[in-house]
């Protein structure tokens, strides 16, 4: 496994050669720095910690800083690590966008937008009721029956309902690489990933 | 726009220049098409009703009237399929959206041209 942390920009769309336009995402995936190396002797498994964002210094607790210290690096916003790192990395490199090649299938894991309290119909894509007249009074959205009468004589577990909505973590798998910016760090990847611009997405493959 | 997407606007648009037209303009739009296995560049002459987009997805539409139909067609400003952009007229409109062009016909459809100094 390859991964990095990014920062999701916006989208736009871009042009293949043949005239084909594809909707494509821009990510500033990295520089991430290397803060620590954990090996299957001492830790029990393999993984590489990357580190992503600037941070100011007086935010910063002391354990903290001394973490950073060990990888001659500032302190940094994000902190993430990726299990069986497949590329041989030390404790202060640099991770950089280029561990990618144009045209890689990679995955993004993101979270995804806050939608707040939803109704069934948006939240569980419920019909509603689907008439207005007919007897129906001001219940055009509702979820109708929740189960059966005195055979259960309970609502059963996992009844969908209305409820909180979005802010989760989702992985798109699948999404490919369009075009790499080394000189800026972008990475273009086709179709849409989970979030508001701004928030933080991991790329891994 | 966000400066880091109008970075990747930049890099993306790089390449082929256009002449700058604005809606009311007549212009001929040499575009690719592939017709049995070969390539071959079509025009499409008529009067630019809109504008649309920023950057690399901008795109605009076309209006010509065909054997008295009405026809009209959007081509995005950056598709590598656009070959050319010919400016014939600059039209003197005061909107930048022509729809009402639609509901016209014949002497009321015409679009004023501007006088160059």
């Amino acid at each position: 496994m390859k991964g990095i942390i990014g920062k999701k920009i916006g989208m736009t769309s871009i042009f293949s050669p043949d005239g084909k336009q594809q909707s494509c995402t821009i990510i500033e995936a990295g520089p991430c720095v290397v803060t620590q190396v954990k090996t299957q002797e001492v830790d029990g498994y393999t993984a590489l910690q990357l580190a992503f964002g600037e941070k100011k210094e007086k935010n910063t607790t002391s354990a903290e800083k001394n973490h950073f210290a060990k990888a001659n690096t500032s302190p940094k916003k994000f902190v993430k690590e990726f299990r069986n790192y497949s590329l041989e990395k030390n404790i202060g490199e640099t991770v950089t966008a280029e561990i990618f090649a144009e045209g890689e299938k990679v995955d993004v894991v993101g979270t995804t937008k806050g939608k707040g309290f939803q109704g069934v119909v948006k939240r569980h894509g419920f019909s509603g009721v689907g008439d207005a007249t007919h007897g129906q009074h001001d219940r055009q959205r509702a979820p109708g029956s929740l189960g059966n009468s005195s055979d259960a004589s309970r609502v059963m577990k996992g009844m969908r309902m209305a409820g909180r909505m979005g802010a989760e973590r989702v992985k798109v798998k699948g999404l490919k690489v369009l075009k790499i910016f080394p000189e800026k760090n972008y990475i273009l990847v086709s179709g849409s990933v989970p979030g508001h611009n701004g928030s933080i997405v991991y790329i891994q493959k | 726009m966000n400066a880091a997407v109008a970075f990747v606007h930049e890099q993306l648009t790089a390449g082929k220049q256009h002449p700058n037209f604005k809606a009311g303009d007549n212009v001929t739009v040499n575009y690719k098409i592939v017709e049995g296995g070969k390539e071959r560049i079509q025009g499409f002459r008529g009067d630019v009703i809109k504008r649309q987009g920023q950057g690399a997805t901008a795109s605009f539409t076309v209006r010509k009237i065909s054997d008295g139909v009405g026809v009209e067609r959007t081509f995005p400003v950056n598709s590598p399929n656009v070959e050319s952009i010919e400016l014939n007229k600059v039209g003197k409109v005061s909107r930048a959206k022509l729809f009402y062009l639609r509901e016209r016909s014949g002497k009321s459809a015409r679009i004023k041209e501007k006088r160059m100094k």
